[in-house]
């Protein structure tokens, strides 16, 4: 994961347009969904601003619309009210159709690799597929990228079947990194690991971020992740989800298992803790589930 | 105030012009097809008040009934006896691969010849269709039983008879529902050629007198019966389903 | 040395096969005595000069097994190349499935069979309607299986393709295709199975040559071995040309196979 890492920060240091990569501006979003006559209101009037190359990590309840928020970055979905920039250009207004792409791309949480591809099929996926590569040079790239990335290109061959889930969320990674993206989203991506897995993942992740900086937007139910990771931590409120506390993470990076022990790491758990649990209760008060 | 599904209707409106178009223009083809008016007036003119017609409703729906009831009596032990028991598994479960891709209606001579009224053979066809398919279904659902609900059962100190109650029983029931689903399609289609080939009264029957006599209009309006017949069994059947599973949306 | 269920099924088909024989030759019941026992129907079906004329060394014999070949691949091939694309649309596009499934809705429960008479008098022959009723049943299975197919692919796939910088067409080979595959070859053994039962049953009520058409001259000719052999014989090819499309099922989908093999 290193060393790939490092190729890309080359790369893109060498890149004009990287250079402005990933500041994303959220400004007043709020989504409402209308099934069947019901008016849901899922979001609401949140704004967020993530300098280019920070680590956001956005917590909450269940059902406070975090998977929502990221949909609307990711432009899998339209915004019902306000905008979302990223790098100055729009990206999502309410009348302004969904546009997903290669400049943010997601790993998702219950993995999203292409069963019927094999890993390497999936990593070379991207670039083939906007043609900014031909075949062979996009597999000769890919394999680099997983070799680089803790020898994963042992597995280039097979199906993601037959990985475990750390390895097939770490080519998950790849294949998105391999594109080259402005902002990196992660959907509770470790949620369904085990803790060994997961800390050896949030290692990783820390290296890669480490290395090249790319604006990262992560989402969890996992408070501790959430401080370990990121730089700022974002407490949804509960249905319909605005932003109720931005918490600045003051840890010095690089980030150590040890610092789980120190005082002001415990001390941010507190903070965030008590935030997240007010609305967690109220969530579970009137039975929200999480979306799917 | 439910939303009408207007494309759908479009649709629809959209076969019957269809139809229409080809009567009046399509040529030789269509020359002897009635429209879908005609039809209606012929049914209104000669079926909806002819007793006759009324009752052959009533012998296809009983044969279907028999058949099917039947089927599902004998087909759904059958089905459990296979997936819980392995010697009856081994010895049985070839013959029944070996007999369930023949088609129900190749067995009608040979029902004709075995049984003794013209009734029953029918009635023995019908049974074939959903019988093959509840005994799979059912087989298939008992070897998905999770195992570990049965350890469970087990440990927790459960009887046999009592596992077989209220775990065994209950888990099959989707398995079922899908079952009979499938059968009562199949034993609409099955009825409905049987009478053709052997019987002299029914739906089936009635539409087959239309085409020997050349009035298409009686093969239309027999046609139209069956898919309504059909239907109204499949919502039977889905009635029943929903009764069994409350917990299914 | 082959093992216990080998041996239980054999003593499973012996004893199917002895009751049968029983039943006609021991049951005092009048209208058993008529069946044929399976001794006769064993050697008529192997002897190189049939009493009633079809066996496997007659001509006649795969004359017949051909027409119904013929037909049930047309049939299903038809089926098939509607179908399949038809299904795509209809789970694809929620507004296309609106407008389908009404029409759809409508036909379906009309059994395929009670099409035999209009369909006669429509193609004006007795060929292509029994293949067109044929191809229902089997166009109804093969689409219904592959809108399933393709509604139940997880909607992260198409996400994941979209910000991946796939087009519309891409997805379609991409995600859809793949993705539905399973449900599409289940659907298509379905259909395979459904086409067979239909097509032997529009044979007996309609058509020169074929399988059914032998059942049904057999039984009027009162050859009663024949019937037998007929309907064993559709039988197997039944059976063959659905395990033929699972096996091709099989191939093209190895990463299925892959994932299958190491959950286990």
């Amino acid at each position: 994961m290193v060393s790939a890492a490092t190729e890309l920060a080359s790369r893109a240091s060498r890149s004009k347009e990287a250079s402005a990569g990933g500041y994303l501006t959220i400004r007043n979003v709020g989504k409402t969904y209308d099934a069947d006559g019901t008016c849901v209101e899922a979001l609401k009037n949140c704004s967020i601003d993530v300098k280019a190359g920070a680590f956001v990590a956005i917590v909450g309840p269940s059902g406070c619309g975090k998977s929502t928020l990221l949909n609307m970055i990711a432009g899998f979905d339209t915004v019902s009210s306000g905008e979302i920039y990223m790098d100055g250009r729009l990206v999502a207004a309410p009348d302004l159709p969904p546009q997903p792409g290669p400049d943010r791309v997601v790993v998702f949480q219950n993995g999203a690799l292409f069963p019927w591809k094999t890993v390497l099929e999936n990593v070379s996926y991207g670039p083939v597929r906007q043609k900014v590569l031909t075949r062979k040079q996009a597999k000769k790239r890919a394999i680099d990228l997983l070799r680089q990335c803790g020898g994963l290109d042992a597995v280039a061959g097979s199906y993601p079947a037959q990985l475990s889930s750390g390895m097939q969320r770490r080519v998950e990674v790849v294949r998105a990194l391999i594109n080259e993206p402005k902002v990196l989203l992660l959907d509770e991506p470790f949620r369904a690991m085990d803790t060994v897995s997961k800390t050896t993942m949030h290692q990783h992740l820390l290296e890669m971020y480490r290395i090249c900086r790319k604006t990262i937007v992560f989402i969890t139910h996992d408070l501790e992740e959430a401080i370990y990771l990121a730089d700022t931590v974002i407490v949804m409120t509960t249905r319909p989800g605005t932003i109720k506390h931005i918490i600045s993470v003051t840890l010095q990076r690089p980030r150590l298992p040890k610092m789980l022990f120190s005082h002001d790491y415990l001390e941010l758990k507190r903070q965030a803790a008590e935030s997240v649990h007010a609305e967690a209760r109220k969530a579970f008060d009137r039975g929200e589930r999480e979306q799917a | 105030m439910s939303r009408i599904n207007w494309r759908g209707a479009a649709s629809v409106a959209g076969f019957v012009l269809l139809w229409e178009l080809l009567v009046r223009f399509g040529g030789g083809r269509f020359e002897g097809i009635p429209t879908l008016a005609e039809v209606l007036r012929a049914f209104g003119d000669k079926y909806l008040t002819n007793a006759q017609y009324w009752q052959s409703w009533i012998v296809s729906f009983e044969r279907v009934g028999y058949g099917f009831v039947a089927s599902q009596l004998l087909g759904i032990p059958l089905g459990l006896l296979l997936g819980t028991r392995k010697i009856f598994h081994e010895v049985v479960y070839p013959v029944v691969e070996l007999l369930r891709p023949i088609p129900p209606l190749a067995w009608v001579p040979l029902s004709i010849l075995f049984w003794p009224t013209t009734e029953l053979s029918i009635i023995f066809i019908t049974f074939i269709g959903p019988f093959f398919i509840i005994v799979i279904n059912v087989h298939d659902g008992v070897r998905n039983i999770r195992k570990e609900h049965l350890w469970l059962a087990r440990s927790l100190g459960a009887r046999p008879r009592y596992i077989f109650r209220r775990i065994i029983l209950p888990s099959l029931i989707p398995s079922i529902a899908v079952g009979m689903t499938l059968g009562i399609a199949v034993t609409w289609n099955v009825v409905i050629a049987a009478e053709m080939i052997a019987s002299d009264v029914g739906l089936g029957r009635l539409t087959w007198e239309g085409y020997v006599s050349h009035t298409a209009t009686t093969v239309i309006v027999g046609m139209i019966s069956i898919g309504l017949a059909g239907y109204l069994s499949t919502l039977a059947v889905a009635y029943a389903e929903k009764k069994l599973m409350p917990w299914r949306k | 040395m082959p093992n216990r269920r080998f041996w239980m099924m054999w003593f499973g088909y012996l004893g199917a096969a002895g009751l049968w024989y029983a039943s006609v030759k021991w049951l005092p019941i009048a209208s058993f005595r008529r069946l044929p026992d399976p001794f006769t129907v064993i050697t008529e079906w192997l002897s190189p000069n049939p009493k009633y004329g079809i066996s496997i060394f007659t001509h006649p014999y795969y004359l017949h097994i051909l027409h119904s070949t013929y037909r049930a691949i047309a049939a299903f091939l038809l089926a098939t190349l509607l179908g399949v694309p038809l299904g795509i649309c209809m789970g694809w596009s929620r507004h296309f499935h609106r407008y389908a499934n009404s029409l759809l809705g409508l036909l379906r429960p009309v059994p395929p069979l009670a099409w035999v008479p209009l369909a006669i008098l429509i193609f004006s022959g007795t060929e292509s309607a029994v293949i067109f009723v044929t191809f229902l049943v089997a166009f109804f299975a093969t689409t219904l299986n592959t809108v399933a197919g393709v509604t139940s692919i997880e909607p992260d796939y198409f996400r994941a393709s979209a910000c991946l910088g796939a087009s519309r067409k891409d997805i379609l080979f991409d995600v859809i295709i793949p993705g539905a595959m399973p449900n599409i070859f289940t659907g298509l053994q379905i259909a395979m199975g459904a086409a067979w039962f239909s097509l032997a049953a529009g044979e007996m009520i309609a058509a020169q040559y074929g399988l059914g058409f032998l059942i049904m001259e057999s039984y009027n000719l009162i050859q009663f071995p024949t019937i037998v052999i007929a309907m064993a014989t559709l039988g197997i090819v039944g059976f063959l040309s659905s395990a033929l499309i699972r096996m091709l099922g099989n191939r093209l989908m190895r990463w299925r196979e892959q994932s299958l093999g190491f959950a286990g």
